[in-house]
């Protein structure tokens, strides 16, 4: 089912972020949201995710079974990389196939330590492997590649694109490089929005 | 070279604690010399001797385990209470409402005054257990409250988004936050128990308590045995409070390992 945003509009105190705001999110297809900071690309992605309610418009068909990578990574600091991805999913998933997805994408070491301790582009990759391991339909990406090396980003683009088959994605980017990696469908938006 | 000076640092800090604790010793000394009346206070080493003569005594362990499980209930009972409270409240906020005119008459109500009037309500024999329990429930439900509250709202948002169930966001998100409040709840309010519970002894003397032996020590006027009561009741207290914050510390380990 495809989800379709209608007539959507959302304001902060005074500075209107979306107007009247119409999308569809083809189901299973990978939807890349590009434009300049404050276009409310992170606002979108907030009401989707059912965080904030939009002041008018509506949103049809997300599905219930969501999963995201946050713009903050969003773990538990105390605990190490198995356990947070662990938190998260059903008891199908055991540690094997999380260190396997780990190992997919670069992490190999410190899995025993708390992510306190991991550089911010470990905990993104930690961030991005819940994301994925999680049992859901659709996928909100927010900035996921934010702080990786070249070379790190290419192997967390190479691991996404390997396994987000069958799911709704939704990204938000500021990387042209990124969309046509991944071969999403693009939509810029604009402040004048 | 910074383990060094850490090394050389911690032991500055010890030998100056010791060098502290002689000077008081002595100051105790030097006092008890000049009053020269062991009514009014005997000397360290009076102390010290009376207290190795009661440990000997036959109903020396039977009046510290009367107090101590007394004391020691009332605190776990109010730890658990407080707790669940805090919980409710911090998800209910007129269940916060609700709690805090008792909350806040617990805290400014003197304990003197709890203490005649559960004497009218209770035995003597369990009064340290209630008094024990009301000097620690706001602590403990105020602390954790706090702690509720300050939770990250955004682990919680991805909780909600992952469809994560209860026992594990109060693992992986509500107890790690909690564990700074809970350690700092129970470290202040162990000793405050120890002194709350003993002062009610005193009041309504149980039979075979610390408090009667309290009690007794002023009817007979026996500075030394009130010095060793008093010292037998801050090491029950501090021993208590170090086993249990380290095995809370033991228990948030194995937690974060799990």
């Amino acid at each position: 089912m495809d989800i379709v945003v209608s007539k959507l509009s959302k304001s902060f105190g005074t500075n209107q972020v979306l107007v009247d705001f119409n999308i569809t999110f083809p189901e299973q297809e990978l939807t890349c949201l590009m434009g300049p900071s404050g276009c409310g690309k992170t606002t979108l992605l907030n009401i989707l995710m059912g965080f904030i309610l939009p002041d008018e418009g509506s949103v049809r068909g997300v599905p219930k079974l969501k999963s995201a990578v946050f713009q903050e990574d969003r773990l538990c600091e105390s605990f190490n990389a198995i356990s947070n991805i662990r938190l998260v999913c059903d008891r199908k998933v055991n540690t094997d196939k999380i260190i396997s997805h780990l190992k997919k994408i670069g992490l190999k070491d410190s899995l025993d330590q708390p992510v306190s301790e991991f550089s911010g582009g470990m905990k993104r990759r930690v961030a991005i492997v819940r994301s994925i391991l999680a049992k859901s339909d659709v996928l909100f990406l927010d900035e996921p590649f934010k702080g990786l090396d070249v070379e790190t980003k290419k192997d967390a683009m190479q691991y996404l694109r390997d396994n987000m088959q069958g799911k709704t994605v939704i990204m938000v980017t500021h990387s042209i490089e990124e969309v046509k990696a991944l071969n999403g469908r693009l939509i810029t938006m604009s402040n004048s929005i | 070279m910074i383990f060094i000076m850490k090394n050389s640092y911690s032991g500055r800090r010890i030998t100056e604690k010791i060098f502290a604790v002689v000077f008081a010793l002595l100051v105790w000394q030097a006092g008890a010399m000049l009053l020269n009346n062991s009514m009014l206070l005997v000397t360290p080493i009076t102390m010290v001797r009376r207290l190795f003569s009661l440990c000997l005594e036959s109903d020396f362990l039977s009046a510290v385990s009367f107090s101590f499980i007394r004391i020691v209930s009332g605190f776990l009972v109010a730890l658990v209470i407080g707790s669940i409270l805090a919980g409710i409240a911090g998800k209910i906020h007129l269940a916060e409402v609700v709690i805090w005119p008792f909350i806040v008459t617990i805290k400014s109500v003197p304990v003197a005054s709890f203490i005649i009037l559960c004497l009218i309500w209770l035995s003597s024999r369990s009064l340290s257990v209630f008094i024990a329990f009301l000097m620690v429930l706001p602590i403990i439900y105020t602390n954790m409250l706090q702690g509720i509250k300050s939770t990250d709202n955004n682990l919680l948002e991805m909780a909600e988004l992952f469809n994560v169930n209860w026992l594990k966001k109060l693992k992986y998100i509500y107890l790690p936050q909690l564990k700074p409040y809970i350690i700092s709840a129970c470290s202040v309010s162990i000793g405050l128990s120890w002194k709350a519970g003993t002062a009610a002894e005193v009041i309504g003397i149980p039979e075979g308590s610390i408090g009667e032996k309290l009690y007794e020590a002023k009817v007979y006027f026996s500075s030394g045995d009130l010095l060793a009561w008093t010292f037998v009741i801050i090491l029950a207290s501090i021993t208590f409070e170090k086993l249990f914050l380290f095995l809370l510390k033991y228990f948030f380990k194995g937690l974060e390992r799990a």
